[in-house]
């Protein structure tokens, strides 16, 4: 034997070695099945959740991340769904469209998810849903976009819990005409967003007779608008404006700062100020100006039952700001679109039966036969209306006043009003 | 609105941005040209002069004006002294290596944002400013008697705006100013005309990098304290005025804070006032390709020295 | 036997390339998705690689190129109808018409105005897609549909082919990465990055050989581009912006600049960073950064490149 100075790893500690590496391979290539082997019904569902929390997307993210979290703990306590706990697997897609394709990826092929749901931001959609659509599995996307609607998905992917631009914009063209005027400067950013807003917009106005006398088209990454505001026309009588993006407030800020004290009617879609206080400084102009509200901000004098106690289980006080950092104003509008999906998959996986991932093509037929959804704990934003075909849902629609530095109501749409044609039919399709 | 209150419009808010521009553009010229090194973090130093205003102004409450004032003073020194770490630890230990400082400053960028997105979060949030009453301007006319007056619909900017283009002048030719007449601006220049002679005559090159780099990330970081105001602090928010530094850097010259200041001027007039004319992605997409029409017609920039 | 030093490398990566083949079939599912959406990447930053890596010539604008080729492909396919084959022909003829246009003006400057000029051509095309909002569809984008990404008959939305197929774009692209190096005009090439004036001086046309480097370069990104759009069915204009310009930068760097499997170690070694600390943690970016701090400190030639110094001097 040479007197070699070799470092020799004693046979115990290759064992634990070896153990610790196995275990650690077996944890990501042992299949869900093989985890429990003990009856199939304490296995829990898991759902895959798809949130921004990193990227321009973030802010919304977070709040998308505890109503879930609140949903699921309602649906846990009440029993679950066919008596199995649910669980959330999250992953953060940077709301960017390639890292959401392969989340999706991860959800289907490694977590063994039995759906994912979530996105919000449309080009994140559009990424992501042809591998949801490829991999078979139920892609409940949360995002406001017409793309579902439009046809340009797959029979997996659904918007069964929050209503899109389409029918929310052209909802609001009859109010507008009637009440604050026919002729319309819109202000709105220049990509896909802004641009369904314009199109929809003017196509419902025009139908009400009114006209849009200026349509401005703002850069998204833009932080100053000033420069901007001289090309609204003199004779415009309401200001149709919806911004994204964390210069919002700037935008507000900026517009109030033009117009001085004499402005024009102004309506606006919250999403200009969605987790912005309403108090913050330079935003006093906006006094008795009218906005969008998908979900009202404000608990209104006829609050429901049921929009009080989802408050209370997500953590939102009645001015729609967490409950513990008054200043930390939730994205009340947009965020009841994760609570309402995730009792939505409870129902239709009660409807339908399911029992595992083979069963996900009854998840989506059990969906697709759901039509009206009643005003309830489930659906503490309103009333619903699903339509199968387009994998769509249809719903109240609110605008508000601000008055004396609050949202209050000033007119409900019905869900009539909300209403399009099918632009497609995904029933035709087969899984 | 008419064109000439329009114009006037753009050139105000033009200069906004090109106040801040320069301030910006002039910290990343001196690091650029002394040290010789693309500095990829250079727009989270700015954002982290936004949020760390937000953070002073938070905890000081009380009148806006000493709250922002405290923050002018203390954001630069704090993202100055975190620069001037970042160089001792990282950018000393590479040697410099143009490549290698690339990818040490990319990580450093993702450093620093998720710090910021875990600490202060993802929110946009706003800063008071210290003033900021809104002033109408008024412009002439042609009536039946002759030139008068007029205050036309919409035209105005803010005590404030007027403000940040002041104090940007003023700061500007301090820089100037310290750079040319004084010692530590001595040394400066000549290490950035040739760092071998300037070790060889006892100046010691390291430390001098140190400051320097320390000195760019307050200059990025005042910038931003000064607009904070005017927009909000947001955790992305440094990623646009990068490219836009970078490029008036370029097209000023390299090694030239004078044409630099001008650069940025021009770029930001141009930011304000081809919008007028043009809808603004298009817009955007002129001024893109005039930038590199001038780059690719004049390498060295306006007026630059190599 | 002795192999010369070029022989003996080309036979290492043909071998390398059957270790992905092999992979093919042991690979679990999550994984072998990951390998195929990995290799299509590191095509882009082979691409990348060659104009950097060898030429030493640094653009921050190549996004455009990989989304020339994209919108090339998908743009032929959705709005004139075309099938994957004429589509990827489409994809890759963009890409040749953009890097030889934008070659030729660019290659006017040099150093960092040669950055500056890629990345503002880059934000032109960026901003021009959105412009043409109407049929590119602008940051959202559009979808290629699942029936139409098929080839000769294979359905290429299935994992098996998607994986072959992009084994067979990276394996050719390999190879010719490699061919290119070792002949004749890789090697101006490489002398073009140590001295530029010495190898002008030694009578090479040093402006022609880096034009064709910029059309090699940016062909091969947008090749990948039109692969991308058409394996995984999504084309939009993110892939455009700037931090699609840095990417490519950032895998070669840490892979190994200059090495031919420096840029598909690098994608891997991202593409898992991001991966597995995005479980551990959502402050993964956090860890990329310390990783790409740490890397740079300790490995500055990269993963592949370090490996190479050390261990195989002979490796392309």
């Amino acid at each position: 034997m040479t007197n070699q100075p070799k470092k020799i790893l004693t046979p115990r500690r290759q064992v634990i070695k070896g153990i610790a590496a196995g275990a650690a391979l077996g944890a990501t290539s042992i299949p869900l099945w093989g985890r429990y082997a003990q009856s199939q019904s304490s296995e829990p569902i898991k759902i895959g959740f798809q949130v921004h929390r990193t990227g321009i997307g973030a802010a919304y993210g977070r709040w998308y991340d505890r109503t879930t979290m609140a949903a699921v703990a309602k649906i846990n306590s009440e029993g679950g769904i066919n008596g199995r706990q649910v669980e959330i697997v999250s992953e953060d897609d940077g709301t960017d469209p390639k890292r959401g394709a392969e989340v999706v990826e991860k959800f289907a092929t490694q977590h063994n998810t039995d759906l994912a749901f979530g996105t919000l931001f449309s080009h994140v959609v559009y990424g992501s849903a042809p591998r949801a659509g490829e991999l078979k599995i139920p892609y409940f996307v949360v995002s406001e976009g017409h793309h579902v609607a439009s046809g340009a998905l797959n029979r997996y992917t659904m918007q069964p819990g929050i209503t899109d631009v389409k029918s929310q914009v052209q909802a609001m063209a009859p109010y507008v005409a009637s009440t604050l005027g026919k002729k319309v400067t819109m202000i709105y950013p220049d990509f896909a967003f802004g641009h369904d807003h314009r199109d929809y917009f003017s196509a419902a106005i025009e139908r009400e007779g009114g006209t849009v006398v200026e349509k401005i088209a703002i850069p998204p990454t833009e932080t100053s608008f000033t420069k901007y505001f001289p090309k609204i026309p003199r004779d415009t009588e309401v200001i149709y404006h919806v911004m994204v993006g964390p210069a919002v407030l700037t935008f507000v800020k900026e517009m109030g700062e033009f117009f001085g004290s004499s402005r024009p009617e102004i309506f606006g879609f919250i999403d200009s100020l969605e987790a912005v206080d309403l108090s913050s400084p330079g935003l006093e102009f906006l006094e008795g100006t009218y906005f969008w509200e998908g979900n009202p901000r404000y608990a209104q004098a006829n609050q429901s039952e049921y929009d009080k106690a989802y408050r209370a289980a997500v953590g939102v006080d009645n001015n729609g700001a967490s409950v513990s950092d008054s200043k930390d104003v939730a994205t009340y509008a947009h965020m009841f679109g994760c609570w309402e999906t995730l009792h939505i998959v409870k129902a239709g996986m009660e409807a339908s039966g399911y029992r595992g991932t083979g069963d996900r093509a009854k998840l989506i037929e059990a969906v697709e036969a759901m039509t009206d959804m009643p005003h309830s704990h489930a659906h503490p934003q309103g009333a619903k209306r699903f339509n199968g075909k387009t994998h769509q849902v249809f719903g109240h629609q609110y605008i508000t006043r601000v008055s004396n530095g609050r949202l209050e109501l000033a007119h409900t749409t019905s869900i009539e009003d909300t209403l399009y044609p099918d632009e497609t039919d995904y029933t035709t399709q087969s899984f | 609105m008419e064109l000439a209150p329009y114009l006037i419009l753009g050139c105000i808010e033009g200069l906004v941005t090109a106040a801040v521009l320069a301030l910006m553009a002039v910290g990343l010229s001196l690091v650029f040209g002394v040290m010789r090194v693309v500095n990829v973090a250079h727009g989270e130093f700015f954002m982290l002069g936004a949020v760390l205003a937000w953070f002073v102004a938070d905890q000081l409450g009380g009148h806006p004006a000493i709250a922002f004032l405290a923050a002018l003073i203390i954001a630069p020194l704090l993202v100055g002294t975190l620069a001037m770490l970042a160089d001792m630890t990282i950018l000393k230990r590479i040697s410099y290596d143009p490549e290698r400082t690339i990818v040490a400053t990319i990580g450093l960028l993702y450093i620093i944002q998720q710090l910021t997105l875990m600490t202060y979060g993802s929110n946009a949030r706003p800063v008071e400013p210290p003033f900021n009453q809104r002033i109408a301007i008024p412009w002439f006319e042609w009536t039946d008697g002759g030139l008068s007056l007029y205050w036309p619909w919409g035209l105005g900017t803010t005590s404030y705006k007027l403000a940040v283009i002041g104090f940007a002048i003023i700061l500007l030719l301090g820089i100037w100013v310290l750079m040319t007449r004084t010692r530590i601006g001595l040394i400066m220049r000549a290490t950035q005309l040739d760092r071998d002679v300037a070790q060889a005559y006892g100046i010691n090159v390291d430390r001098v990098y140190a400051m320097v780099f320390g000195l760019g990330a307050g200059l990025a970081a005042l910038a931003a304290v000064l607009i904070v105001p005017i927009q909000q602090a947001h955790y992305l928010m440094g990623h646009d005025p990068l490219l836009l530094s970078f490029i008036v850097v370029i097209i000023g010259g390299l090694g030239s804070l004078v044409g630099t200041v001008i650069a940025a001027v021009m770029i930001g007039l141009s930011d304000g006032l081809i919008s007028v004319f043009f809808t603004p992605t298009l817009a955007k997409i002129i001024a893109t390709l005039m930038v590199t029409f001038v780059l690719i017609f004049r390498p060295s920039g306006l007026m630059g020295s190599k | 036997m002795m192999m010369s030093d070029s022989k003996k490398s080309v036979v290492f990566h043909l071998g390398f390339l059957a270790l992905l083949l092999l992979l093919q079939f042991i690979l679990p599912a999550y994984h072998h998705g990951n390998l195929a959406r990995i290799m299509v990447l590191a095509t882009y930053a082979m691409g990348y690689n060659i104009l950097f890596g060898y030429t030493g010539l640094l653009s921050l604008g190549h996004a455009m190129f990989f989304a020339a080729g994209m919108y090339g492909m998908g743009l032929t396919m959705t709005h004139l109808g075309w099938t994957a084959g004429p589509g990827m022909l489409a994809g890759l003829l963009a890409g040749v018409l953009v890097s030889a246009g934008i070659g030729f003006l660019a290659l006017r400057t040099s150093g960092v105005s040669f950055m500056i000029v890629t990345l503002m051509f880059a934000q032109a095309g960026f901003l021009t897609i959105l412009y043409f909002g109407e049929w590119t569809r602008g940051d959202e984008g559009f979808v290629i549909r699942q029936a139409d990404r098929v080839f000769a008959g294979i359905d290429l939305s299935h994992p098996t082919y998607r994986y072959l197929a992009a084994l067979l774009l990276f394996g050719i692209c390999l190879m010719l990465t490699i061919r290119l190096m070792q002949s004749r005009f890789g090697h101006v090439l490489i002398a073009i990055r140590e001295n530029e004036e010495r190898t002008q001086m030694l009578g090479y046309d040093v402006h022609f050989h880096k034009w064709m480097a910029v059309i090699a370069s940016g062909t091969m990104a947008a090749v990948a581009g039109a692969a991308y759009a058409l394996l995984f069915g999504y084309a939009g204009a993110t892939f455009a912006s700037v931090q699609y310009s840095i990417f490519p930068l950032l895998w070669v760097l840490l892979g190994g600049a200059g090495t031919a499997l420096g840029p598909f170690i690098g994608t891997l070694f991202m593409f898992y960073l991001i991966d597995l600390s995005s479980s551990l943690t959502t402050a993964y970016m956090l860890i990329a950064g310390v990783a790409l701090v740490l890397l740079t400190l300790f490995l500055p030639q990269g993963l592949v490149g370090e490996w190479r110094r050390k261990m195989m001097p002979w490796l392309t």
